[in-house]
């Protein structure tokens, strides 16, 4: 059985004409490691990953699996594992022969063909689907297909490109959850691709942010939501309060509108810094208060969302854990946040 | 379909009551002229006209054959070209198209005759010492029949290649299969249908053609619609070429309702 490898791509660049698809990005991903590209539309994350593929050359930069260098390397060479956005099954073959298919293309002997078959289908509990052909599935079961189809010639890599977006919501978390559960189970090298930033958070040990085809973050989830580097990773990522100022004392901000908040960071006087403070993290007092009327107020079943204008122009999103009455338009109410609870970048 | 729905399709279908059912009706009548069967009869059973149906058989099989080997890889490169050469094929395969038969196959007799461009060509440049027989004879029936009908093969072909998904294809790349493979195991089996449309609407028309064998056939290739063309003009036996008629009319509905019973249980991605 082959192992699954190790992922480096390094200074990564295509134009299509005016556009940079991908300026420059560079990466790597562990053996075993899921690392899930988040980005909206538009940020080169699809681009990315063709590069991986083969599907796309870069201008410049190199891909490395192992070590060893693929950027010019065909697809059909790679031993690169995909699952496309819309599945991209094969509709004139059945289950089985779809998932043969690429044991077929190496010229895998006809009994083991049909052993590992039988082995990923099983795998993705789909025993006993072989002589369906994809038409006659539904979407889960397709998905599945899929990636029985990707998993079975033990690829080195695999790749998922935004594969959970046609379906319903409790289906796709239930897929995500097998999905992860698989890929830890085979150990395998994996880039997952979504503009969904919960998917994101719930599927992946690392997160790659993109945006305008660089790279603006890759980090853990927990230090991606917490910690976000810029702007865009703090509002991409979650809903979010985010302010500018100056740093004017040691564990202090003063903001544009000349409010003052109490922080924790390690940025010298004088610096320029972004405020992030995330709505659930308010509470009824704590260290930084405000007061504001409410603007807005939405009742979400676990909590309230509420908007509030505080003095001096400044507005707030805060979530209320769902607890008594829903605050009235109009009302003046008082939140409070800790220091540590928000973060300056 | 309710009532309302089906006033707007009156013009057309009065047009076509009065203009083709009524007049296909009335060519059967005398047929069976006298109320007897004798002109089928003689269609169908003397060696003479079984073998110019049979003719027109073979001749409709080969055109179609031909027209599927040249127009697959024609559409199929125009559905996966850039813009500008697709651009560049579809005036090419249209421009024909858009051009009477009749004109078309005038052009042809200028190119395949004795001394005609092509065996100038080939006389100059060496390649033959006498001029190849390419008019009045079969191969210049063939050569103006695939021209002709060669469009009706590449269009049907170009949208079945243009209709599939690439993701399919790049999936299949992706899974490990060569060029040569994605061709055989992918395009071929999921353009089938295109071709098989392709294949009928060319034989079925290769079927009853007329202008083309009459003049580059220089009375040598008999096809039905030449022989029934001679019955209604030169010897005016009108029942005879009704019941010739009637015959290739049957034989275009049996060759359409097996074509159909073939494309109905295949459907595309």
């Amino acid at each position: 059985m082959q192992e699954s490898a190790e992922l480096r791509i390094e200074g990564a660049a295509k134009r299509f004409g005016e556009v940079a698809a991908l300026d420059g990005v560079s990466l790597q991903v562990a053996r075993g490691e899921l690392l899930t590209i988040l980005g909206p539309s538009g940020s080169g994350k699809t681009t990315l990953l063709k590069v991986v593929a083969g599907f796309e050359k870069p201008d410049a930069g190199w891909v490395k699996i192992d070590g060893v260098e693929i950027t010019a390397l065909p697809p059909a060479r790679r031993d690169i594992g995909m699952v496309f956005q819309n599945y991209a099954l094969f509709p004139h073959l059945t289950v089985e022969r779809n998932v043969a298919f690429p044991l077929e293309m190496r010229n895998v002997a006809k009994p083991e063909i049909v052993r590992r078959v039988a082995e990923a289908l099983a795998l993705v509990e789909l025993a006993g689907y072989e002589q369906r052909l994809p038409r006659q599935l539904s979407g889960g079961q397709q998905q599945r297909v899929a990636l029985a189809r990707a998993i079975v010639f033990n690829p080195r890599l695999l790749l998922l490109d935004e594969p959970f977006g046609a379906l319903d919501r409790k289906l796709r978390e239930t897929m995500q959850l097998e999905v992860r559960r698989l890929q830890r189970r085979l150990g395998l090298t994996t880039i997952f691709i979504t503009h969904d930033q919960e998917e994101a958070l719930v599927l992946s040990d690392r997160v790659a942010v993109m945006n305008k085809g660089t790279i603006q973050q890759i980090a853990t989830t927990t230090e991606i939501y917490e910690r976000p580097a810029n702007d865009f990773v703090a509002d991409f990522v979650g809903e979010s309060n985010i302010f500018h100022g100056t740093m004017s004392a040691p564990g202090e901000v003063t903001l544009e509108g000349g409010r003052t908040l109490k922080v924790r960071s390690d940025k010298s006087a004088g610096a320029k810094v972004g405020v992030l403070m995330r709505p659930e993290r308010f509470d009824t007092g704590g260290a930084n208060l405000f007061t504001g009327d409410v603007i807005e107020s939405v009742y979400l079943g676990t909590s309230f969302k509420l908007r509030l204008a505080c003095a001096g122009g400044l507005e707030l999103l805060v979530r209320q854990p769902a607890r008594g009455p829903l605050p009235a338009t109009g009302a003046r109410i008082e939140v409070g946040i800790d220091p540590k609870a928000i973060h300056v970048f | 379909m309710s009532m309302r729905g089906f006033w707007p399709a009156v013009p057309a279908l009065l047009l076509l009551f009065f203009f083709f059912l009524f007049p296909v009706v009335r060519m059967l009548g005398f047929s069976l002229e006298g109320g007897s069967f004798d002109w089928y009869a003689k269609a169908l059973g003397e060696g003479l006209y079984l073998r110019v149906f049979w003719n027109t058989f073979e001749i409709a099989l080969l055109v179609t054959f031909f027209c599927l080997l040249l127009g697959y890889p024609l559409g199929f490169l125009m559905a996966t070209t850039t813009p500008l050469w697709a651009t560049v094929g579809f005036i090419f395969v249209l421009l024909p198209l858009w051009t009477s038969v009749l004109v078309r196959t005038y052009a042809w007799m200028v190119l395949l005759g004795r001394n005609g461009v092509f065996n100038r060509l080939l006389i100059d440049a060496g390649i033959v010492e006498d001029p190849l027989p390419l008019l009045h004879n079969f191969t210049g029936v063939m050569i103006g029949m695939v021209h002709v009908l060669l469009p009706y093969m590449v269009l049907p072909v170009y949208g079945a290649v243009r209709r599939l998904d690439p993701a399919i294809v790049a999936a299949a790349e992706g899974l490990g299969a060569s060029s040569w493979r994605i061709f055989w195991r992918i395009y071929l089996p999921l353009t089938l249908n295109g071709i098989f449309a392709g294949a009928v609407i060319v034989f079925v028309l290769s079927l009853g053609f007329y202008i083309t064998p009459a003049l580059l056939g220089g009375g040598r290739v008999i096809m039905i619609a030449v022989l029934i063309e001679q019955q209604v003009r030169e010897t005016l036996n009108w029942p005879f070429a009704a019941a010739l008629s009637a015959v290739l009319l049957a034989f275009t509905f049996a060759v359409y309702a097996l074509a159909q019973r073939f494309t109905r249980p295949q459907e595309t991605a």
